[in-house]
């Protein structure tokens, strides 16, 4: 698209961009162009790409393809101070701030004014009482220790080193995610500011009405690709943003399933559960064959619930009772013992021991249980996980690999085949097709259906509010640690379950 | 056309030469990043090393007399360092095991101790050493696994404690050791080969049955591969972390009983930076400090290989101040080498 007006011309374009991570292709073609003195959103699920996309444009990456313009200049960023030195500052998610050193020393980080080595601490002391003016907040002292400061103190030093760059663009990731409805107001009328200089300023954040009290134009990721490009705030309803970030590019069948047996014994039975900060009054049962769908924003709860419910954090209130016996809480031995297996979140974190062999990690929970008198039976464990291998069909079929080198969809289909071996009756999963591509999806689904048709009780938790309702026969709306709708998928659409969500968020 | 020809062809024979160079570095990364092929260039290490001392020294170097005494200088840091396989394994770090080893011939030899020992059988100094480290461990254990105090902290503490405490009980005293069951059994030396080494050779074995054969060491490489995944997985890594220091612990204990042996006295300044030494082992035998892969193996060759270096020097006539300085250039060679060849072996895949 050419643009007549030179003031609102690309200042910095990204074209197909590609990263590729061992195992997994972060971006694969991802394009995003911004113009001077605009809020461009980038909008995305977990795992969408925005991370690593920052990280190219700041630097911190290098891509594998694709190329990066600047005023239609093709720039290069080998590293974090040359992008910087290109106008690109970056807030990160994860506050980089050094608690130990004062408010000034971390502006001035890494760029400190000095003269021959000796640090001009009057000339830091100044400028940096500018810069924190600038951003309303004289009231901070540049002598201050950052540590001492709230979360939306280290913001705001964030965001006047960012400032301390002449940045051209300023990326910031979530920056709303740790400050009140207050200091969001004060943030946005930062950016204002900023915009208002000719300052671009790319805005990631999870809050869809965030983005349209300050946003210009939304740049979509998903699974690593643009699904839209500079969509005008104005002129895009919510409910087609979220269409955009959840939906199928591609169709996938999500196999139908006959409904529960009505003589199907209740398998989980969760009675006012709660988590101190996290969630409370959880209560639901979950049949055998039954699949349950826990749906809602990441941060509403729904993650915890899961974890709580396989003892994995101990529960402040209520109870959980398998098949009538109650687990003791926060004991994941216990919950493995009665038959509970979770899939987590983030398998490599927290699945998987990846620099070990693929039936290793396939026989984490049950080595035990094949060893004779303390001494593991590695034939045996081969075996049980090379059944599982075929039957999943992991590939490569080789259960000798390290875990690392397996696909995102692979390493989701080791972790299901260590509650196979296991034989649990109960299985929690949490984002089971988060980067996932479309071929292993299919089958992960088929596979949970096949698990239901045995009499296991599934629940899951995804982003996806599609693969909630196609997968679950009931659905539990979580929104801001609380249970604000249970009932039958067949009764609910997808716009019904996302009005519930957004409700419970805006309160 | 034949200019055009002979360009297209340029290219397609570039890649087949391509792809043979990359089939052939991936082979020899696999032999080298493989366990054995880690354990092979310590072997090849040690060899150079005896070479050299064959070399400066002749045969004096390699009498069946210096090579017991090779053995029995590695024996009491062997002990240590296979315990503390196992903590680095599972992502820890003791610090303490040199002072508990003090300790524990401290306790095991005090007069009450040694009288009793007397009176009923000498076994009993044994068991008191054993106990006295594995209380320690112990207590280790609990205040990292259950009191969250960091392994570098909880394990310094108790290296100064237990240090102060063997230096309360002994009084700054040598304490002879004078059950002459006791000694006879250290100097029995079965096939003239010293007592301490068998043991060495028995706690190296267990060891390595242990950690390659048995549940408990399939526990340590998933705790200290990756805890949270261990933990998700329903294995208890709080009390698999407790027996890891726990082990550290006992085998600091039956480090005091070889020591009590080897030198029949207990004091204590035993075992003074043998952390240190059994560290280096650990890490130079190709266990990864962060955890989640260890070697038994490569730690007794590690063991080897500074008890070599020390002999060489010896027999040279050298400084023991050289000697250190050659043993930190070993460390630093080894920790370079073992994350060149890991880097390799991640790119490669």
């Amino acid at each position: 698209m050419v643009t007549d007006d030179p003031q609102t011309a690309g200042l910095l374009t990204m074209r197909g961009i590609v990263k590729q991570f061992p195992g997994a292709r972060a971006l694969d073609g991802v394009d995003l162009d911004i113009r001077a003195g605009e809020v461009h959103c980038l909008l995305g699920q977990n795992g969408a790409g925005k991370s690593t996309l920052i990280k190219v444009l700041a630097g911190a990456h290098q891509p594998d393809e694709g190329e990066i313009l600047i005023d239609g200049e093709p720039v290069t960023i080998p590293h974090p101070v040359a992008g910087l030195k290109l106008g690109i500052a970056t807030m990160y998610q994860e506050l980089d701030v050094v608690d130990g050193l004062s408010v000034a020393e971390n502006i001035y980080l890494g760029h400190e004014l000095a003269t021959a080595g000796f640090s001009q601490r009057r000339a830091v002391i100044a400028h940096t009482r500018k810069l924190l003016a600038r951003l309303g907040h004289s009231g901070i002292s540049p002598r201050r220790e950052v540590g001492t400061l709230s979360a939306a103190g280290k913001q705001i030093v964030s965001m006047a080193r960012a400032l301390s760059h002449d940045a051209r663009v300023i990326v910031m990731d979530e920056p709303s995610a740790v400050l009140d409805s207050e200091e969001v107001a004060n943030l946005f009328r930062v950016v204002r500011d900023l915009t208002a200089e000719g300052v671009a300023v790319v805005y990631i954040s999870h809050r869809l009405e965030e983005i349209r009290q300050i946003g210009d134009r939304i740049t979509v990721l998903k699974d690593g690709r643009t699904v839209a490009s500079g969509l005008a705030v104005a002129d895009t309803p919510t409910a087609e943003l979220i269409r955009l970030m959840t939906g199928r590019n591609v169709e996938y069948a999500i196999p139908r399933r006959p409904p529960v047996a009505d003589d199907a014994p209740t398998l989980v039975h969760v009675e006012d559960l709660g988590l101190r900060g996290a969630f409370s009054g959880v209560s639901f049962d979950v049949r055998a064959g039954e699949v349950v769908g826990l749906a809602g924003l990441v941060g509403s709860g729904r993650s915890e619930i899961l974890e709580t419910v396989f003892g994995a954090r101990r529960a402040t209130t209520g109870r959980v009772e398998i098949d009538g016996t109650a687990l003791k809480a926060g004991s994941v031995p216990d919950a493995v013992r009665a038959g509970i297996g979770l899939c987590p979140e983030e398998r490599k974190s927290q699945g998987l021991l990846l620099d070990e062999p693929v039936y290793r990690n396939i026989t984490l929970s049950t080595f035990a249980r094949t060893a004779n008198a303390g001494f593991l039976d590695e034939g045996a464990e081969k075996r049980e996980a090379g059944q599982q291998i075929t039957a999943l069909d992991v590939r490569p079929a080789d259960g000798d690999r390290h875990a690392r080198t397996l696909s995102g969809g692979n390493q989701q289909k080791v972790l299901l085949a260590r509650w196979l071996v296991h034989g649990c009756r109960v299985l929690l999963l949490d984002e089971p097709t988060r980067g996932v591509d479309v071929g292993a999806r299919a089958e992960i689904y088929a596979l949970i259906a096949e698990l239901a048709a045995r009499g296991t009780a599934v629940v899951v938790v995804s982003s996806e509010i599609e693969e909630v309702l196609g997968l679950a026969d009931r659905v539990l709306v979580v929104s801001d640690g609380r249970v604000v709708h249970e009932g039958p998928t067949s009764e609910i659409d997808e716009h019904r379950v996302l009005d519930l969500v957004m409700e419970g968020s805006a309160a | 056309m034949s200019d055009q020809d002979l360009t297209a062809k340029v290219p397609a024979a570039d890649e087949s030469a391509r792809v043979e160079k990359a089939t052939t570095p991936a082979k020899r990364r696999g032999l080298l990043s493989g366990a054995a092929g880690r354990n092979l260039g310590l072997v090849v290490a040690l060899v150079a090393l005896c070479a050299v001392g064959v070399i400066t020294a002749g045969d004096r170097f390699l009498s069946v007399n210096n090579i017991l005494t090779i053995l029995s200088l590695a024996a009491v840091t062997g002990v240590l360092s296979i315990g503390m396989t196992f903590v680095i394994t599972g992502g820890g770090i003791d610090l303490s095991v040199g002072s508990v080893l003090g300790l524990a011939s401290v306790w095991a030899s005090t007069l009450a101790t040694q009288t009793m020992a007397n009176d009923t059988h000498w076994l009993v100094m044994v068991g008191v050493a054993l106990l006295v480290g594995l209380g320690a461990g112990l207590v280790n254990g609990v205040l990292i696994a259950y009191g969250k105090v960091v392994a570098f902290i909880a394990t310094l503490a108790m290296m100064v404690a237990a240090r102060g405490l063997a230096e309360i009980i002994a009084n700054r005293q040598t304490q002879v050791v004078k059950v002459q069951s006791f000694l006879d059994f250290f100097r029995a030396d079965p096939l003239g080969i010293p007592t301490i080494v068998w043991i060495f050779a028995v706690v190296a074995i267990g060891g390595w049955v242990l950690l390659n054969r048995t549940t408990f060491g399939r526990r340590t490489i998933a705790v200290g591969g990756n805890p949270e995944a261990a933990r998700l997985a329903g294995i208890n890594v709080k009390r698999h972390t407790t027996y890891l220091y726990a082990l550290a612990g006992l085998a600091a204990g039956i480090g005091g009983v070889m020591m009590l042996g080897r030198t029949t006295a207990g004091s204590s300044t035993n075992g003074q930076f043998y952390e240190l030494d059994a560290i280096a082992a650990v890490v130079v035998g190709g266990t990864l400090l962060i955890g989640g892969r260890g070697t038994i193996v490569g730690t007794v060759l590690g063991v080897l290989i500074f008890s070599t270096l020390t002999n060489v020097f010896t027999q040279n006539n050298l400084s023991s101040s050289a000697q250190n300085v050659a043993k930190g250039v070993i460390i630093v060679a080894a920790v370079l080498l073992q994350q060149r060849l890991a880097e390799r072996s991640r790119t490669s895949t």
